[in-house]
């Protein structure tokens, strides 16, 4: 297997060894990349406990966000009585700001295919369903291409490699639900319901899919399956840190120099991420937080730029491994209006099944609305953390478990900002727009009309030599025009 | 006007899919997805014959066309503007960049214009984050765009 390992961007590519190296539309590129050995050992020398034993010990652990080790997943379907039994593909990459799967999907389908048939075999299941969002369209085309060539192979089908074993599978397209990313949501999609969570247990292990013994493994955690198998479950164990196993692939975006996606060991540190694979923040500005796990997880701030991470360590730091998302914020970023962002989004995605989720995300996102609006009183900041600890407990899935966490590590790591838009009715960082009003210095302003031609809405009234004025109610605050002038004529609030 | 698709040949061809979905289980989202390949949309009539084609109830399938955001039950423009509300793109101002297109074209995110040209939405992440912020007309993507640039892309269309 040839990994790429990088000391010099210290990289190292498990999950993503072939992306971007191979022709993903031609099966024998794959190939020649040793695709389809591990499958062919695992079929003609091994047990299927043999097969759930070996990912167990590797200790690779869902990469989904979740963490759960993979090998004991596939145990617990593969004890569960009953002789039809399935397996599920998570590809409904949901996480806003978060592209690992979709890259895999596009740039290496085979991989999953073949880690698909492997768990098929180490599960007991000989039927297989990719759940992939329709937002990808490429990555489904790519995917039909790859399952048409593996069937003619013989990699999926009828008694693959001579072994008796029969594996198939199909895709199944999302139609536009996070909550979906949830394994029991998830299978109720897959059936055309209204895509639900329902309580646990009993787990998908037991009853899933058509009430039968189901596992639900996300896109990267299969990725990294043929490579286990061919290297043994040692290679993997010595990598990463002691309760997390080899690499985790993150998808580096916002105010950074490099934007993409970055695979590294586990246990590397966030500050070399960001600085020295992302190439630090554009344009000169600060540093001021990275957010994880999309809109379940937290954010991170300086101070805790030097912790290594693993899925315990960012738990530790109010944060969650989660899917991957890495979104890098400069110092003009507001952390009040992130946790109402990430708010706006699980109240609207929120099921409605369980109350506490229906109405407490709702309630948050009403709260943290009042608050950027300038509105908001020192009661509303306690009801906030109030709230957000009772979601946290009561919420039937992981959507409404998790959906506080943005509002809690805000409110910990960033309580002045609150306090600021409370008390002092003020935005440090500029982007609450209710709390901002941009005018010009009639002292300085020398009429050159730069900012008229600048401003989008067309808000800013004069002629040329005369004192400019902005309009406010039709302002958006943009910051164009404060941009565009040389005299520091627009006063910025 | 956005073009008439309830049309007796178009109802012909959700028979056709009707009849192959028939006896396939949990079918039902895969039938709503390309029943509106073919109308553009859901109305009330097709989810009708879809209930009865599939012997599922009228409740269960307006639950499921609700449920999901990508379902549609008006019709849409021709153009479907979307504007990625990803955080990426959300902390790289998606927000004024989904102000000016409202702004130029008269609609408010979720609307279609009365002239059926246009329909503007706030969408989820596409996965384009490295072309934050990002806005795609149809089947064309628009990445790393600046306030400035939005007249010039609407005009084009």
């Amino acid at each position: 297997m040839e990994n790429v390992k990088s000391q010099e961007n210290k990289q190292y590519r498990i999950a993503l060894r072939n992306s971007g190296l191979i022709d993903p539309g031609d099966i024998s590129d794959y190939i020649a990349f040793r695709g389809y050995e591990a499958l062919g050992k695992v079929l003609t020398e091994m047990e299927p406990a043999e097969v759930a034993k070996m990912v167990k010990e590797s200790g690779l652990r869902g990469r989904g966000g979740g963490g759960f080790p993979t090998g004991l997943k596939w145990e617990f379907t593969l004890k569960a009585p009953g002789d039809e039994k399935y397996l599920i593909c998570n590809a409904d990459e949901g996480d806003p700001g978060a592209f690992m799967d979709r890259s895999i999907l596009e740039g290496d389908p085979h991989s999953l295919l073949e880690a698909m048939v492997i768990g098929g075999y180490a599960t007991g299941a000989n039927n297989g369903v990719i759940y992939i969002r329709a937002e990808y369209p490429l990555a489904i085309k790519r995917l039909q291409v790859a399952i048409d060539q593996a069937r003619e192979m013989g990699f999926l089908g009828k008694d693959i490699f001579g072994s008796g074993f029969d594996f198939d599978l199909y895709l199944k397209l999302g139609a536009g639900a996070f909550v979906c990313g949830e394994e029991t949501s998830l299978i109720q999609s897959v059936e055309g319901k209204r895509g639900e969570p329902t309580k646990k247990p009993p787990f998908p292990s037991e009853s899933g899919y058509m009430g039968k013994p189901t596992t639900v493994n996300n896109v990267e955690t299969f990725a990294a399956v043929p490579p286990i198998i061919l290297n043994g479950p040692e290679w993997f164990q010595g990598i990463g840190t002691e309760t997390s196993k080899g690499t985790k692939v993150f998808a580096l975006a916002g105010d950074i120099n490099n934007v993409g996606l970055v695979e590294v060991t586990m246990g590397t540190t966030l500050r070399e991420i960001i600085f020295d694979i992302g190439g630090g923040i554009p344009g000169g500005a600060k540093f001021k937080a990275v957010q994880t796990g999309g809109p379940s997880g937290g954010v991170i701030t300086e101070l805790d730029l030097d912790t290594p991470i693993d899925y315990e360590s960012l738990k530790n730091i109010g944060s969650m491994m989660g899917s991957g998302g890495m979104i890098v914020m400069d110092d003009s970023t507001c952390m009040v209006n992130i946790a109402k962002f990430f708010l706006e989004f699980t109240q609207d995605e929120s099921c409605g099944k369980c109350t506490s989720c229906r109405v407490g995300t709702m309630r948050m996102y009403e709260i943290l609305e009042k608050i950027t609006n300038g509105e908001g009183t020192e009661q509303d900041l306690i009801n906030l953390n109030d709230l957000a600890r009772s979601v946290k407990d009561t919420a039937l899935c992981g959507l409404g478990q998790t959906a506080p966490n943005p509002v809690l590590s805000t409110m910990n790591y960033y309580k002045h900002e609150y306090e600021d838009h409370v008390y002092n009715k003020k935005c440090t960082a500029g982007s609450c727009k209710a709390l901002l009003s941009y005018s010009i210095d009639p002292e300085k302003c020398i009429g050159c009309t730069a900012c008229l031609k600048v401003c989008p809405t067309n808000c800013i009234d004069g002629k040329a030599k005369e004192v400019h004025v902005i309009r406010e109610d039709e302002c958006i605050a943009c910051n164009a025009c404060f941009e565009a002038c040389k005299f520091d004529a627009v006063i910025k609030p | 006007m956005p073009k008439e698709t309830m049309t007796a040949e178009n109802f012909q061809k959700l028979d056709k899919l009707i009849l192959q979905e028939k006896e396939t289980k949990g079918a039902l989202i895969q039938v709503l997805q390309k029943a509106q390949g073919i109308f553009g949309y859901l109305p009330i009539e097709v989810q009708q014959k879809i209930s009865k084609g599939l012997r599922i109830p009228m409740s269960e399938i307006y639950g499921v066309v609700t449920f999901y955001s990508q379902f549609n039950l008006e019709p849409k423009g021709d153009y479907m503007i979307s504007v990625c509300m990803g955080t990426a793109c959300y902390v790289r101002n998606a927000q004024p960049i989904l102000e000016k297109i409202s702004k130029i074209i008269g609609i408010k995110s979720g609307e279609t214009s009365p002239d059926g040209k246009f329909s503007l939405i706030a969408c989820r992440c596409i996965g384009a984050c490295g072309l934050a912020p990002v806005i795609t007309v149809n089947e064309d993507v628009y990445g790393r765009l600046a306030v400035e640039d939005i007249k010039g892309i609407i005009e084009k269309y």
